[in-house]
Order: C-alpha cells, then sequence, then structure tokens
C-alpha cells in the first residue's frame, strides 16, 4: 500500500471520501486447468488511469508483465493515490489456486484493475480494467478473461535467455512444455491489447511449431475468478 | 433420501385415490400434515455441437453442501460422472445436507433438453446442485453447484449459462477406447487418477483436425463455453 502517496493526495480523498473510500477484500481464483498466473498486480485508481485498454496500445509499463511477468514498472508507473497490492501471492498462482485474501482501504480510488501474465505464453495476461467498485456492502463476483498484449509474436516458443526477457515465452512453470520447436507465427498482427486467441500448441515436446503442449496448455474464457467484498 | 423418496410417492398415491373416490381431502406427507413443500422444475438446454450430456443429476440441498470447488479434488461421485457419465454414485451420496435427488432417464443430445422435478420441505435455505458429463471427452463436464433458489417464488424462474469444468481425475489424452460417448464408444471411469486431481475449468479438447494425430475426436467436438443453458423454475 502507498501510504506515503496518499499524503499529497489528501485534500482530494477528504473531499470525496463522503462519497467514496471503502473497505475492500480482494480474491482471487486461477480457474485453468493447466496454465501459471505470474505476481498479481492489484490496483485500486481512479477513472483518470488505467493499466490497460482493449483496443490500445499497451502501456510500456504493461508490456514488462505481459511479456516476463514483471510488475515493477506497473508500481513505478502507477499514480499518486493509487492503493494496490503487489504480489500478494507470494510469487506465481497455480492453476485452480486461489489468492490469499487482499484488504484494501481504497481511500478516494472508485476503479479496481488486476493484471498478471499467464504462463506459458508469449504476451498473454489475465486482466480486469477499471471495474466501478460498488458503494453497496456486499460480496461481487467478477470472471475475467485472458488479453494479448499486443506486444510480441505468439511463436509459442520457450525462450530463457536473458532471464526470458528476450521475444519467446519465459517458462512453463508447470514443467510440463516441449523444446525445439520452429515456432508458430513470426507476425503479429492486431498489437492492441485484444482478447487472446490462445495457444495453438502441439504434441511434439521435442519438435513441432510449438513448445506448449495442446492438451495441456489451451484455455477457454474465462481463465480467473475474482471476489471482491465491499465491507 | 431413497426413504423420503417412496414415502412421497405413497402419499402423492393415497392422495389419488382418495379423490378418485371422491373423499376430498388435504393430501400431505404422514407425519406431517402442515409441511409445506418446495418443487423446482430443472431444464437443461444442451447448447453443443456435438457434445450428448449424459443423463442430468439433480440434488436439492442446503447451504452446507458443494458438490466439486475449483482446485479441490473430485470426490468418488464426481469422477464415475465425469469420466463415464453414470450419475448413480453422485447422487446417492447420503450426506445430511441432501434434501432430494433427481436423475435424468437418458443423455440429452445437441440441441435437446430435459427437465428435471426435485420436491423437499420447504426450508429457508434451499440450493440446487446440476451435473453432467460431456461424453465425448475424457472428463468434462457442466453445471452448478450451490444454486440459491430460496429466494424463488412459486411461478419465478432464474437461469444460468453454465460452463464446462475438468474433473482433473483422467488425463485429457483424447486416445481410442478412453472415451465413453458415440465419438468413440471407449472405456468410461477408471479408478485410475492419471492427471492434475484437481477440478478446474476445461481446456477444451484438441481434436485430429487441430494437428493431434493420436485423437479420436474431430472438429465437431469442440466446444466453448457456455455448454448449456440451465432454467430452474419454481412450481411449487
Amino acid at each position: 500500500m502507498k501510504i506515503t502517496a496518499l499524503i499529497p493526495a489528501l485534500p482530494l480523498a477528504f473531499m470525496s471520501s463522503m462519497a467514496f473510500s471503502q473497505n475492500i477484500d480482494v480474491q482471487v481464483t486461477n480457474l485453468t486447468h493447466g496454465l501459471h498466473f505470474t505476481p498479481l498486480f492489484i490496483s485500486t485508481h481512479t477513472s483518470a488511469s488505467n493499466l490497460f485498454e482493449v483496443g490500445q496500445t499497451a502501456s510500456a509499463a504493461l508490456k514488462p508483465m505481459a511479456e516476463g511477468g514483471s510488475i515493477a514498472d506497473l508500481i513505478a508507473a502507477s499514480p499518486a493515490g493509487s492503493v494496490n497490492s503487489e504480489n500478494p501471492v507470494g510469487g506465481l498462482l497455480a492453476p485452480a489456486i486461489t489468492s490469499p485474501v487482499v484488504s484494501l482501504d481504497t481511500g478516494a480510488n472508485d476503479k479496481l484493475s488486476i493484471v498478471a501474465m499467464v504462463l506459458p505464453t508469449n504476451d498473454g495476461f489475465v486482466g480486469l480494467d477499471s471495474w466501478t467498485i460498488p458503494s453497496e456492502a456486499g460480496s461481487y463476483t467478477i470472471y475475467l478473461n485472458a488479453y494479448d498484449a499486443g506486444t510480441e509474436v505468439n511463436d509459442e516458443v520457450i525462450d530463457t535467455v536473458n532471464g526470458g526477457g528476450d521475444d519467446g515465452i519465459p517458462a512453463a512453470p508447470g514443467g510440463d512444455a516441449g523444446m525445439n520447436a520452429t515456432g508458430v507465427t513470426t507476425t503479429e498482427s492486431n498489437t492492441m491489447v485484444h482478447i487472446h486467441r490462445g495457444n495453438l500448441g502441439d504434441t511434439d515436446l521435442t519438435g513441432g511449431v510449438s513448445d506448449v503442449d495442446s492438451r495441456i496448455h489451451r484455455w477457454l474464457n474465462p481463465v480467473a475468478k475474482v471476489v471482491v467484498t465491499v465491507k | 433420501m431413497k426413504q423420503f423418496n417412496i414415502r412421497t410417492l405413497k402419499s402423492g398415491a393415497l392422495c389419488l385415490m382418495l379423490a378418485s373416490t371422491g373423499l376430498l381431502t388435504a393430501c400431505g406427507s404422514d407425519d406431517d400434515k402442515d409441511a409445506e413443500m418446495a418443487s423446482f422444475e430443472i431444464t437443461v438446454t444442451n447448447l453443443s455441437a456435438n457434445q450428448p450430456l449424459s443423463p442430468l443429476a439433480a440434488l436439492l440441498h442446503d447451504a452446507d453442501y458443494k458438490a466439486w470447488s475449483i482446485g479441490g479434488m473430485a470426490s468418488d461421485g464426481l469422477e464415475v460422472l465425469a469420466e463415464g457419465g453414470d450419475n448413480s454414485t453422485f447422487i446417492s451420496d447420503d450426506a445430511a445436507m441432501l434434501m432430494t435427488s433427481a436423475s435424468g432417464s437418458a443423455p440429452v443430445g445437441p440441441g435437446g433438453s430435459d427437465t428435471l422435478t426435485v420436491t423437499a420441505d420447504l426450508a429457508s435455505v434451499m440450493q440446487i446442485t446440476l451435473a453432467s458429463m460431456l461424453v465425448n471427452t475424457n472428463d468434462a463436464f457442466t453445471g452448478t453447484t450451490g444454486l440459491d433458489v430460496s429466494d424463488l417464488a412459486v411461478g419465478e424462474s432464474m437461469n444460468q449459462a453454465l460452463p464446462i469444468y475438468d474433473a482433473g481425475t483422467e488425463a485429457n489424452d483424447e486416445m481410442a477406447g478412453t472415451i465413453p460417448g458415440p465419438a468413440d464408444g471407449g472405456e468410461g471411469f477408471n479408478a485410475v487418477r492419471d492427471d492434475v486431481d484437481f477440478v478446474a475449468r476445461h481446456p477444451g479438447v484438441v481434436t485430429q483436425n487441430d494437428g493431434y494425430s493420436s485423437s479420436v475426436l474431430d472438429e465437431s467436438h469442440r466446444f466453448d463455453s457456455p455448454i448449456a443453458r440451465l432454467v430452474v423454475k419454481r412450481v411449487q
């Protein structure tokens, strides 16, 4: 939580606190059968900012998250006044696992956004963009889709060079992917953030076009469930 | 639970007999004449292209029952249902929180639908669980568990789009001999658990038309969510 960052925003927070300021609990479940999520970045913010927006170019801070799972740039780019949870799981969120409860005092923020990279993909991520936090107490369930950041070719080749910082899929944490793939494609026609078309994969673990396994690493939306409890 | 069903049937038959002899009388269960009943019609429509759904299993229960959860191990009853379409173990669960159960008499084909009715003493919390296998898969099933129908007034209905789950008890290898539906006619339930052993959303099938030459499935067996529509109507 950015407590220091809240101080400059105090006048604003005070003004709007009559209308807002909520205590919320957030819990994220990875619904998939065989995909991992990288460290979650959960942010409450105002309508003045986004972590991402469909149909728009991924920000410079979103790109390293979507391609390599790093949320450092998103944290750095988070506007003053945002109230965030950074990596609440303490690492990967494995298939079908639910995160710990993340409690946030939203202050003046009425929007909730969540992102994490989906592994193994090139630049796929699970995302929630600017969900309006209800003022009424209660439990709310949101289902999240997998998006493609549009910043990297979906060649489906696992490439750990430079710690996965190069093009390619940085890792398949389940240890169930192949190697020596020739690559599914060399182009990315939609360079805006869009709904991910899914992994193609193949069943050749020592070659073929893809290093991911079509029987394990595909998915159908939604890929995550978020439960928000407004207190 | 079975005893409950038999008792309900008997009192119904008795009621019919009395009515047919012209003796009009209030017909309730033998041990509680004033018990108010709640009855729900559960209709499932199969929205898939080529995935018959195994005979529907419906449970009426209180808030303490969940037939599965994301990340939780499938029960034996769910494994038998999801691998082979046989719901007998699933619905014979004798947990105290179950009020009653019902089973469809036949699979529900693509485009088809089936309706089950479950009836029990009215309670402050009444929830429905529904499950059925996608029979042209290794261990995919659809359904819902813990759908709260307590607030439905008589004549009211609610509906849900049903997702596809993977029981996690059988690897999705799509191989000949492992799929019980008409695509293969292979084995249904096998007690060996050779997959992740937790319930999650299903990743979909690959099929032979999408580069998996060992698959016994073809492109028509692919599916997306939702696989079925569920309508629950309170009729009593």
